[in-house]
């Protein structure tokens, strides 16, 4: 491990490795390629020059299906989903810190929900709004549908922050005369907040890539990858392939952002101070 | 740490999270069960019935079986493939890289893909597997093979590579996890005792990382055994598995016998999760 001759089984592991990486992200690169095929060009290579013509194409309504609808209510979607996990996660995760009747109940239900078969979930919502007569629709059920799968990553992850903070620091702010909601506000909160933005990524993006629990649960209007999913069924020019390069290049954007939301705050305690995490 | 609060804030705190969970997955799933016993016909989607007809119609039907042989197939090969990787993998990050910084970079680099679309990811083996794609290409120049092969896209393979490359980082993350928690003296005193690399990896490294490897485990046996998309656009209609099926009788609104059929799904997926769990503690390991 240290020392400076590497075992022979590093090499063969560092090879297996970089291997992974090509398969993780040759696909994607591909597709991003070709999304830049010329105005002629097809579905696969050889390239047949360089434009941005199918990037043009995904402006022109008539080219692809409900593609900007859909991407609305992905987004919308994915963001009153990501406010709500983070929210809901965050105080389920203080209730847990003391044992209260039904709290053993209350976790194996978060963790049947996050093991159990999408297509069963969605299946049982769809089922349950048919039985009540309520039009499904992508703010209703399928909000419902994103968050039994959200819900789980953020409580796990609140969980896993809490098991690693000492409460010595709530204790000392209700010393000092903190009431309330105060040292969840002033001191709890503060501490654990690049954890927060970690939750508010998995709400996100696990609502914004979603789609076997959506599939039964959305109504008559699709969300982005179930819109996705039905067009490449039928997908003859690189348009897809332009659809493809511009989500995930959302996806990254939404990842950058957060590991600079992350940073950002690292900088400014350093810089203002804190004294968070030090006195440990 | 603090007795004199009482647990109505307790309470108060994880009531909207069980209110969801009340709502959109303990009713549902009890409706599913409900429903696997309704009756149904063209026109009236669900009829309150207390039959067996839907789990007769599951058992007797030699289709349900081959779906079921074809997705328990998948299943295991995913497994296979993505624990055997996914722990050589965790243990290059956590026990051969040099430094934090490396190991954080790697993992980062691994987990990046997952925050991008599934669909998308899926779609993007196409112009590569497909008859006029890049494997084809490359296979035909360097003449591996006579004609384009057919079995690369919309097949059996590519549904397991398709598995494989959404599937891994879940089995990476949690053996990774379970490794970095491992005392390095034990390391040491393996190799002090006179242990090969080999050897600490078999009967140390391995034992101890085992509630990884189940977590990650129950993540992918979850999500193949229930998978629609995959199986869907790598598939192209010549696969089947059981969450297509169950996905197809929803079109046709078929609900009594889509319940039916998602509760025997449920059933193999909790009999298969309930082994798991026994080596495992999943509290404890977070």
């Amino acid at each position: 491990m240290s020392g400076a001759s590497r075992p022979p089984i590093f090499y063969g592991l560092a090879i297996l490795f970089g291997v992974f990486v090509v398969f993780l992200y040759g696909p994607i690169a591909t597709i991003v390629l070709l999304a830049f095929q010329g105005p002629g060009g097809g579905l696969v290579f050889p390239m047949n020059g360089v434009s941005l013509h199918w990037f043009g194409e995904l402006f022109r309504p008539q080219s692809i299906g409900d593609i900007w609808g859909s991407f609305d209510r992905s987004i919308g979607l994915g963001a009153v989903v990501m406010v709500v996990t983070v929210l809901f996660s965050f105080l389920a995760g203080l209730a847990f810190r003391r044992r209260f009747p039904g709290a053993t109940a209350l976790f194996y239900v978060t963790v049947a929900s996050l093991v159990m078969p999408s297509v069963v979930v969605s299946l049982g919502i769809g089922a349950m709004f048919e039985m009540l007569g309520i039009e499904r629709t992508w703010y209703s059920s399928a909000l419902g549908a994103h968050l039994t799968w959200t819900l789980p990553f953020g409580l796990l992850i609140v969980f896993a922050v809490f098991n690693r903070f000492d409460p010595a620091y709530e204790e000392a702010a209700r010393d000092l005369g903190a009431r309330g909601w105060q040292p969840i506000r002033h001191v709890v909160v503060p501490i654990i907040a690049p954890s927060l933005v970690g939750v508010a990524l998995f709400g996100f993006t696990l609502s914004y890539d979603e789609i076997a629990r959506t599939s039964q649960s959305v109504g008559a209007l699709n969300t982005l990858p179930l819109e996705l999913e039905a067009m490449q069924t039928n997908a003859t020019t690189p348009v897809i392939y332009a659809l493809g390069a511009m989500t995930t290049a959302l996806s990254l954007l939404v990842i950058g952002a957060c590991l600079l939301a992350v940073l950002a705050v690292r900088r400014h305690r350093e810089r203002f101070g804190s004294d968070a995490g030090r006195a440990v | 740490m603090t007795p004199r609060r009482l647990p109505v804030v307790a309470y108060l705190q994880a009531l909207p999270l069980a209110g969801v969970f009340l709502v959109f997955f303990v009713v549902p799933i009890a409706l599913v069960v409900v429903v696997s016993f309704f009756g149904y016909e063209t026109y009236r989607i669900l009829i309150p019935d207390l039959t067996f007809e839907n789990y007769r119609e599951v058992f007797s039907e030699s289709v349900t079986y081959r779906t079921y042989l074809i997705t328990l197939k998948f299943c295991a090969i995913v497994w296979a493939i993505t624990a055997l990787l996914g722990f050589f993998i965790a243990y290059f990050l956590a026990f051969q890289l040099p430094s934090r910084t490396w190991q954080m970079v790697c993992l980062l680099l691994c987990s990046i893909p997952f925050w991008t679309s599934i669909v998308i990811r899926m779609i993007a083996w196409i112009p590569l597997l497909g008859r006029n794609g890049l494997v084809n290409r490359l296979l035909l120049r360097i003449g591996a093979v006579d004609g384009p092969q057919e079995w690369l896209l919309y097949s059996e393979f590519a549904v397991v590579l398709g598995y494989v490359h959404l599937y891994t980082l879940t089995m990476i993350v949690p053996i990774f996890n379970s490794m970095v928690r491992i005392d390095r003296s034990l390391i040491e005193a393996a190799g002090d005792a006179g242990a090969s690399t080999w050897q600490v990896l078999w009967t140390v490294i391995l034992p101890l990382s085992k509630p990884g490897i189940a977590i990650g485990s129950i993540f992918v046996i979850a999500m193949v055994m229930g998978d629609i998309v995959t199986v869907d656009v790598l598939g192209g209609g010549q696969v089947a598995s059981v969450g297509k099926q169950i996905a197809t009788q929803l079109s046709y609104l078929q609900f009594p016998p889509a319940a039916a059929n998602a509760m025997v799904l449920l059933i193999a997926v909790v009999a298969m999760i309930a082994l798991l769990v026994r080596v495992v503690d999943i509290r404890k390991e977070l």
